[in-house]
């Protein structure tokens, strides 16, 4: 390691078999025994020489600071270059600089030092036991025992009273996790544009649109939970009925309602295993994936999960067509969206 | 007047205020030991002084503000975009200040540094036992570290906002809701009520820069503070016994030394901001609960949470209208667990199962406690197992193999992959100490042949030197458990009864499991005559009065009274 000289250094220079007689107490080994010989003013020009270095190089870092403005992506690439550089090199200098010093001009010093037993001898002990005995006595603690009892009484509440002061952190969750923005007659709007979709518009299968209610595009409250991808398929793919899958975990999955319009098919975007948004799409194999955790939900048969850390398929928003031919939702979901939690049945 | 003068007039002025000249001389004098594998704690407290300085730069310009904005700075690819004051204040940081950048950069590759010195200063302090007593306090107040060190980080790269970030910040909520009966009141009262909220970053950001940091310069005092007292550990060497300490003095070589590694730190630090980019918030853009890019990471500190979520199969139960969610709530909590509870315990249940009692103060060799050594290359396996699978999405893009099957790997491996680490480690252990057995019983092969007179061929060998014998002998011996007076009674001493007592029988076979102890030194006979006692040079604070040989074990063991 750098910095370090190798004990190894100061040892090779004990005879090989010193260990037999009395070695000497301390090893107090100069490095250079003669303080003033040519290798050590040549060492100690290659030091000085560093510090000049670095010396020069803090002067180049506030040269840079002064000369080199920001405000553009190059400007700040150049400037981020030439301050980064001169103030490593700086650091680098001194560092290099220091540790030739120590290791080859200081000379080489090896102390030993007494442990001692970190318990207290038993006078030590017995002494403070009596000193703590009496200023117990003095403070009469133990004689007086409504006087103890009323003290810890008296600061129970205050000690309860933070966990009183924090409940306005935040509300109660009530229901709020239950339901979404969604409601019967909300247009889907894309994210991005903010403009309503026909399924004329949405024609090409395979493809997937990030959608938002109405009127909550810019609400991120509202977006954590109300995200929602549309799905075109061809004809067929899409499978419903109850019991697509042999062994669907949840009983609220069991059955996958035709709530489709055109082969479009609306599934809430947030996860159900940690709330990510579940925001890539397999086209050949139809697979909805979360990149958080790898999650992998079935597109054609309900986002039912076939693999990853997701209990729950995502859920299906009821989707139709309002009179001017816009996709609208056709009621809520019908169950809360997104991760599990404590009070979700 | 001369600098010497100055210096003179100073500490006299300081001294007849604080009476210090004696304490502060012994200070100068204290002894450091030295071994590479001590730097890694410093490593860390250079790390910690460099992000107060970085941190404290930030704070001058960064905004903890969830109001949206519009962005009409510097950097035109997100011009007219919305965004919240903390993001736009971070884009202001990186490319409206000079040096912002450098410092952001800093800061960040400090927090990583600092975690990473962390585990590997953890890690040789556990192999090397330097946690055994009197130390086991120093141990859990590093874990204490450790944990507050993963929140710390984990709350600043979400300040930013960006949209990475906020990832971790909805994982994070959705952690917290899967938590049984507790679960969304803790989310409500994090976030300010629903996700994502306005109240989140400015929560974050105080915790951030004031209270985690708070309790970490206090915990770290602590921590010098009782290395100090309690002096530091050596590695086993000639002249090194339990009961001195054989190292350079503070003043001025550590002191030197010491300052040196910090620019070296610092040094390499400033490097990599300069040329290894980190978190470019501005190429993930800011939050929005709805984006997320494929191949997203955490910072490395977090990967083994972030597999142990992926690793997890499904499992989710409804009950009574409630929802265990165990695939959330048990790999966030159980694996951290594991590992921290694990590690508070393990000094202590070491010195129930072996009754050892004593001080330490030399380290062990790891191959000299095999069983210890096993468990944690057994844990470290583990951990970095749940780590790589952290990164499953990435492995599998790089490697061309299935995301399914690498998890499915991962879930068989977590489990079959430290006891297979644990085996081939003791076994490894073992063999090294039979071969430094073998060593110092018929010293080191010359690869001379030599005829003896009767004609036999004999290979020569020459005696380990010493300072290596010292290092190869210098083992612990397991005093035996305590025994029942067998000739009175069967009835087995107190702490030995009982199904607990069988179990701390058995375990302490396991724990104690070792090659045997060398023989002799070097058959030279010189093996027990070598203690010599050593005179003191005369320096109050720097004598060698060990009458003991190098390789002597511990202090006596101290009668098992309490």
């Amino acid at each position: 390691m750098i910095g370090t000289p190798a004990p190894a250094t100061a040892r090779t220079m004990l005879p090989p078999r010193e260990h037999d007689g009395p070695p000497p107490p301390a090893r107090e080994l100069p490095a250079d025994s003669d303080g003033d010989s040519r290798r050590a003013k040549k060492i100690e020009r290659l030091v000085a020489t560093l510090f000049i270095l670095a010396g020069l190089s803090g002067l180049g870092f506030l040269v840079a600071y002064g000369t080199l403005g920001v405000g553009s992506i190059t400007a700040v690439q150049h400037s981020n270059l030439a301050l980064g550089t001169t103030l490593a090199l700086t650091l680098l200098l001194l560092a290099a600089g220091a540790t030739i010093w120590v290791r080859h001009l200081m000379p080489d010093v090896e102390l030993t030092e007494q442990r001692h037993p970190m318990r207290s001898t038993a006078q030590e002990k017995a002494a403070f036991e009596q000193t703590f005995e009496e200023g117990a006595e003095a403070s009469q603690f133990v004689k007086r025992p409504l006087l103890r009892r009323t003290l810890i009484a008296a600061t129970v509440p205050l000690g309860v009273a933070p966990l009183f002061l924090l409940r306005d952190l935040g509300p109660l969750p009530g229901t709020s996790l239950d339901t979404t923005a969604w409601r019967k007659g909300l247009r889907l709007l894309v994210y991005g544009t903010g403009r309503p979709i026909t399924p004329a518009e949405f024609s090409s299968p395979g493809g997937l649109i990030t959608v938002g209610p109405e009127g909550y595009l810019d609400d991120d409250d509202a977006m954590a939970k109300a995200a929602v991808i549309i799905i075109k398929f061809r004809p067929g793919q899409l499978v419903f009925g109850p019991n697509v899958k042999p062994g669907a975990p949840s009983p609220a999955n069991l059955t996958v309602p035709n709530w489709t319009v055109d082969n479009i098919v609306a599934y809430s975007k947030i996860c159900t295993h940690v709330g990510c948004p579940a925001a890539l799409y397999e086209q050949t194999t139809h697979h909805i994936l979360c990149p958080c955790h790898q999650s992998t939900f079935d597109a054609t048969r309900g986002a039912k999960v076939l693999f990853g850390p997701a209990t729950r398929a995502l859920p299906q928003l009821p989707i139709g067509v309002d009179s001017q031919g816009y996709l609208i939702a056709t009621g809520p979901f019908n169950e809360p969206v997104g991760p599990s939690f404590w009070e979700r049945s | 007047m001369s600098v010497e003068r100055a210096l003179e007039s100073t500490g006299t002025w300081l001294d007849d205020r604080l009476h210090g000249a004696r304490g502060v001389r012994v200070l100068l004098r204290k002894v450091f030991p030295d071994h590479w594998s001590f730097l890694l704690g410093e490593i860390i407290l250079y790390s910690f002084i460099i992000l107060l300085l970085t941190g404290t730069f930030l704070t001058f310009w960064f905004q903890p503000s969830m109001t949206d904005v519009i962005y009409h700075g510097s950097y035109t690819p997100l011009r007219g975009v919305r965004m919240s004051e903390a993001y736009a204040s971070t884009l202001n940081i990186s490319f409206d200040v000079r040096g912002g950048l450098l410092m952001r950069q800093i800061h960040h590759w400090a927090a990583d540094l600092f975690m990473a010195g962390i585990m590997a200063h953890m890690i040789r302090v556990f192999f090397t036992g330097a946690y055994r007593k009197p130390r086991e306090i120093n141990w859990l107040i590093g874990i204490i570290l450790f944990t507050l060190g993963l929140f710390e980080g984990l709350f600043g790269y979400s300040l930013p906002d960006d949209l990475l970030s906020g990832a971790g910040l909805r994982i994070t909520e959705g952690i917290l809701q899967s938590f049984p009966i507790v679960g969304t009141y803790l989310a409500f009262f994090l976030f300010g009520g629903p996700f994502p909220g306005h109240d989140i970053i400015p929560r974050l950001y105080i915790i951030h820069v004031l209270l985690i940091p708070g309790v970490i310069l206090a915990l770290i005092t602590a921590h010098l503070f009782l290395m100090f007292h309690q002096k530091h550990t050596q590695m086993p060497g000639k002249g090194r016994t339990n009961e001195n300490v054989v190292g350079a003095p503070m003043y001025p070589y550590f002191m030197a030394k010491t300052g040196a590694f910090f620019f070296f730190v610092f040094a390499a630090l400033a490097l990599a901001s300069t040329f290894a980019q980190i978190n470019p918030i501005w190429l993930y853009g800011p939050y929005n609960p709805v984006a997320m890019s494929a191949g997203s990471q955490p910072d490395f500190y977090m990967g083994m949470l972030e597999g142990a979520l992926r690793v997890m199969p499904n499992w989710q139960w409804v009950f009574f209208g409630h929802t265990f969610a165990f695939n959330v709530f048990v790999p966030a909590l159980l694996p951290l667990g594991i590992l921290f509870t694990g590690a508070a315990l393990w000094p202590f249940l070491e010195q129930w199962i072996t009754g050892d009692r004593r001080e330490h103060h030399i380290n062990d060799r790891p191959r000299n406690a095999p069983t210890r050594t096993a468990i944690g290359i057994a844990v470290i396996t583990g951990y970095g197992i749940l780590w790589a699978e952290g990164a499953n999405d990435i492995i599998a893009d790089h490697l061309d193999v299935s995301l399914y099957a690498i998890t499915w790997a991962a879930r068989i491996g977590i489990f079959v992959g430290p006891v297979i680490a644990y085996w081939i480690t003791k076994r490894i252990c073992i063999g090294l100490q039979r071969k430094d057995n073998h060593l110092v019983e018929h010293g080191v092969e010359t690869g001379i042949i030599r005829q003896l007179p009767g004609g036999e061929f004999i290979e020569e060998t020459r005696p380990v030197d010493p300072e290596r014998l010292a290092v190869l002998t210098a083992r612990v011996d397991h005093p035996p458990l305590p025994a029942g007076d067998t000739g009175k009674s069967d009835v087995p001493p107190a702490g030995m009864r009982g199904g607990l007592g069988r179990v701390r029988e058995r375990l302490y076979k396991v724990v104690t499991e070792s090659a045997p102890m060398p023989s002799a030194h070097n058959g030279h006979g010189d093996g027990h005559g070598n203690g010599h006692a050593i005179e003191g040079n005369g320096h109050d604070q720097a004598a060698i009065t060990s009458g003991t040989s190098a390789s002597s074990s511990p202090t006596e063991p101290e009668d098992e009274h309490s």
